[in-house]
């Protein structure tokens, strides 16, 4: 066998290359066998590597290759053919491999390079987020401040304190080297610097308003950078360096009368404010948008906040102002009711003063009258007298008008029997009716009650002017004097329409009617009749006299009396009458248990016993006087006695709550009495209860206790029970009617 | 006598009064207002009525021995002693008035005269059992014991 199947490589013909060779082969090796593994131990370590199969591929493909390399190894000398047969297999297996992972490169790469691609895309979207939320948040810092700013401003509305704060803060803000604001002057032409943040007073700089920058400012809402050297930025002290970007921005200063909702504020504004704000020399800082817009968010706050001040400041004025007019008016309403009472004070001293001479004149007259005259001395007396009245009604009528003017006349309510009011006129009226051969006549309306509340002797006045005046100015024929208990219906009378009653139930209207047939009034007199000292020009009137006073007095009493008081006439001579209706109360439905009479036997006792009361008796009857002393000195009164009227209208003051007097001595003038204290007391309540002590209750003894005005009728003898009940119901009620 | 006895016997004769018609309620009412304060009052009153009515009856006899007689003025010295006498209590002086009154009015000399004499005794008779009983009451407070409130059964 010579034929050995073992193929001979060519012989290289240098042994080094052989061995260079026969390394470098190993070394690959080696390399494609660490490679796969280095590839599987870091892709192993990451978790995102995404193609996996391509890695195995990859990894075959290198391993194999190295194989193929190591295989050499032995094909540099002899081999066998088994080697061949491996090396040949490994070969093609490479080759395989190889060819497919080419092949799968040519997808893979493409998309392995994408990726990078995508990774810088990304990376300059991050960079991009990045630099957008650091404006983001220079924006929020920046509203931040602006609140923050905003809310100092408002927190205050003094003028000064905002613009201050202002200052303070956007320095604080902005790290400002400076802050000025410059406000106009009052002529409007200069601006002057008012407040500055590093300076503590500013001295004052006057500018011209303008100046071509200043309307650049003013012209634009913004903020606008001007120059280091212009007026307004050059209140820093110079010095060598380089100055700091200056921003100025307007401020507008609102008036009250500026706030319309549409036109805010471009319009609707003259003035202006400068403020200048200088960044920080040798800083090399920029004004940023961010810091520009804060600037104008703030400049108008200021705005708004300075108008806010400015209103409160006029308010703050007005109500200074309207607390001096306060305290003026006071002064003189004060001074007005000093006038009024020094005026009052005057007429009643001046009424007292007058009265007295005229009294004198009046009653020296009529003695006069009453000795032995010649007809010629008798006329002149009775002129005097006459005149003398006249004077003395006069005065009468002005004082009471002139109280009756300035509302200080109040009326005297009391309860009254309102028939012995009426029979009264009548008694008076009828010696002068019958002179002149006039009828009178007085009808009262059953539904009348007899007894009511109001002003007694008021209403007597009135009605007594009105029937005298139907007198006066009749010359024949009748008078008649009617009184009616007015009803609903009849209230509201088409006549007076100004008139509003108003029934209720604890008052009554009592509608009088005076008719006469004498001398009629025309109509077109008739609405001067009650104003003052107006009278009907007709011969007639002319001679009876009176001031005019009259009916105007009435007409103010009824008034004060809640009523209407009118006068119809169907022309001269048809006679004319007079017709008023005035409020008046009714006793028994008041909200006090109060009866004009007393029930026969009283349901409570009240107190046993009325300590310190001041009591005055008076009684001619020693026995008797003694008695009644010891009844009511045993009830505990303090106890006066006087036997005679002269003694107890001497003795009789405001401190005797009540008196006791016997009426019932004939020819002893209790009456008298009666009436002179009335007379003396004039406030209802100074004046002493009084009371009569009669042996008889017939009625004409207690009309005449009641016209008097006494406030009540006991029986003699009276018990020490009925003593004691007396006292107290009189005291409790002021008035008791009959105690049997 | 002792207390007790003399106070039985004020009692019953104060009765008697008041039985007689000399005395009415009057007269209690005054006896009520006699208390520690006013311990004299009943004494005090009837005192004062005997002088008040002895000048009266004086002054009436002097106006009616008068030839024109001025009925006014005793009409008025009538109402005086019927006061007098209706607050002490002395009913029959009263009534007496009263009638004496009427005829006042009709301006009666003679029954005038006679109502006088009736008012005059009556008041004679009043006085002394006054006098009796005031006397039986000062024996009882000399004698230490108490004056008894009478009850009247009418």
């Amino acid at each position: 066998m010579d034929s050995c199947n073992c193929i001979e490589p060519q012989r290289p013909p240098d042994d080094l290359l052989m061995k260079y060779q026969y390394i470098s082969d190993f070394f690959i090796a080696l390399a494609y066998f660490s490679i796969p593994l280095e590839l599987i131990y870091f892709v192993k370590k990451s978790a995102v590597f995404p193609y996996r199969w391509v890695l195995v591929q990859f990894g075959a493909f290198i391993v194999l290759c190295g194989a193929t390399h190591l295989i050499n190894l032995w094909t540099f000398t002899m081999h066998t053919r088994t080697v061949a047969m491996v090396m040949t297999t490994a070969k093609v297996f490479t080759a395989v491999v190889s060819c497919a992972t080419a092949l799968m490169l040519v997808h893979i790469i493409p998309d392995l390079l994408s990726v990078k691609t995508r990774e810088l895309f990304l990376k300059n979207k991050a960079a991009e987020l990045d630099r957008e939320m650091g404006l983001i948040r220079t924006q929020e810092e920046t509203g931040r401040h602006v609140r923050m700013l905003t809310h100092e401003i408002r927190s205050t509305l003094d003028r000064h304190t905002i613009l201050k704060t202002t200052l303070v803060e956007l320095g604080r803000t902005l790290a400002l080297e400076e802050c000025a604001l410059w406000m106009p002057t009052r002529t409007g032409l200069e601006l002057q610097l008012s407040y500055t943040l590093r300076q503590q007073n500013p001295v004052g700089y006057t500018v011209p308003i303008h100046l071509p920058v200043i309307n650049q400012v003013f012209s634009s809402s913004h903020a606008v950078k001007i120059s280091p050297k212009c007026p307004v930025a050059l209140i820093r002290p110079a010095g060598k360096y380089m100055p700091g970007e200056v921003v100025a921005v307007r401020v507008p200063l609102l008036h009250l009368s500026n706030f319309q909702i549409n036109d805010w504020p471009e319009l609707s504004t003259k003035r202006y404010a400068l403020m200048v704000l200088m960044l920080p020399s040798d800083s090399a800082r920029q004004w940023h948008v961010h810091e520009l817009e804060l600037v104008e968010v703030v400049a108008d706050q200021v705005a708004v906040a300075l108008s806010h001040a400015a209103i409160l400041e006029e308010s703050m004025r007005a109500r200074d102002l309207l607390m001096e007019q306060n305290v003026a008016l006071d002064l003189a309403r004060r001074e007005a009711e000093t006038a009024i009472r020094a005026r009052n004070d005057f007429l009643a001293v001046m009424n007292h003063e007058m009265r007295t001479p005229m009294h004198a004149i009046i009653a020296l007259s009529s003695l006069l009258q009453e000795t032995e005259l010649t007809p010629e001395q008798r006329l002149m007396v009775e002129t005097i007298l006459k005149s003398s009245n006249l004077l003395s009604t006069l005065i009468n009528d002005v004082l009471d008008l002139s109280r009756l003017e300035d509302g200080s006349l109040q009326l005297d309510l009391g309860t009254f029997n309102l028939f012995a009011v009426f029979r009264e006129v009548l008694n008076l009226i009828k010696p002068i009716a019958s002179v002149k051969k006039l009828h009178v006549s007085l009808n009262l309306a059953p539904d009348l009650p007899e007894y009511a509340i109001g002003d007694e002797k008021r209403l007597m006045q009135t009605i007594l002017n009105v029937v005298g005046n139907a007198v006066k100015f009749s010359k024949e024929g009748s008078i008649s004097i009617t009184a009616f208990f007015a009803k609903s219906e009849l209230l509201r009378d088409s006549r007076t329409p100004e008139f509003f009653p108003v029934p209720s139930d604890n008052h009554f209207y009592l509608r009088v009617q005076v008719k006469d047939s004498g001398v009629g009034i025309s109509p077109q007199d008739i609405p001067k009749l009650f104003t003052k000292f107006a009278q009907t020009q007709s011969t007639a009137t002319r001679n009876s006299g009176g001031s005019g006073l009259g009916l105007a007095i009435c007409k103010r009493f009824v008034n004060l009396m809640e009523g209407h008081i009118w006068i119809e006439s169907e022309g001269l001579g048809k006679g004319c009458t007079a017709i008023f209706m005035v409020k008046l109360g009714i006793p028994e439905r008041l909200n006090e248990p109060k009866l004009p009479f007393m029930p026969k036997v009283p349901t409570n006792h009240g107190p046993t016993a009325f300590p310190g009361l001041k009591v005055l008796v008076m009684d001619e009857n020693g026995v008797s006087r003694m008695v009644t002393k010891g009844l009511l000195v045993h009830l505990g009164c303090d106890v006066t006695m006087v036997s005679s009227s002269e003694e107890c209208l001497r003795v009789v003051s405001h401190e005797h709550k009540v008196v006791f007097m016997d009426v019932c001595v004939p020819g002893m003038d209790g009456y008298e009495v009666a009436i002179r204290i009335n007379e003396k007391f004039t406030k209802r309540h100074e004046r002493p209860i009084i009371v009569a002590l009669t042996g008889n209750t017939d009625k004409v003894t207690k009309e005449n206790c009641m016209r008097v005005g006494m406030d009540g009728i006991i029986l003699k003898p009276v018990s020490l029970d009925k003593m004691r009940s007396v006292l107290s119901d009189l005291l409790e009620h002021r008035v008791l009617f009959e105690a049997i | 006598m002792e207390v007790g006895q003399m106070q039985r016997r004020l009692v019953d004769y104060t009765k008697s009064l008041f039985m007689e018609g000399f005395l009415d309620a009057q007269f209690l009412q005054l006896q009520q207002l006699q208390d520690e304060s006013n311990p004299d009052f009943v004494v005090e009153v009837v005192s004062l009525f005997f002088d008040d009515s002895e000048k009266l009856l004086n002054d009436l006899t002097m106006a009616l021995d008068q030839p024109n007689v001025d009925f006014k003025k005793v009409d008025a010295h009538v109402h005086q002693l019927k006061g007098s006498s209706s607050s002490i209590g002395a009913q029959r002086v009263k009534n007496a008035c009263i009638a004496f009154r009427s005829f006042c009015e009709e301006q009666n000399i003679d029954a005038t005269l006679r109502c006088l004499q009736q008012v005059k005794q009556e008041y004679y008779l009043v006085k002394n059992k006054l006098e009796t009983m005031l006397r039986l009451e000062q024996q009882i407070v000399a004698a230490g014991g108490s004056i008894p409130m009478i009850e009247l059964g009418f």
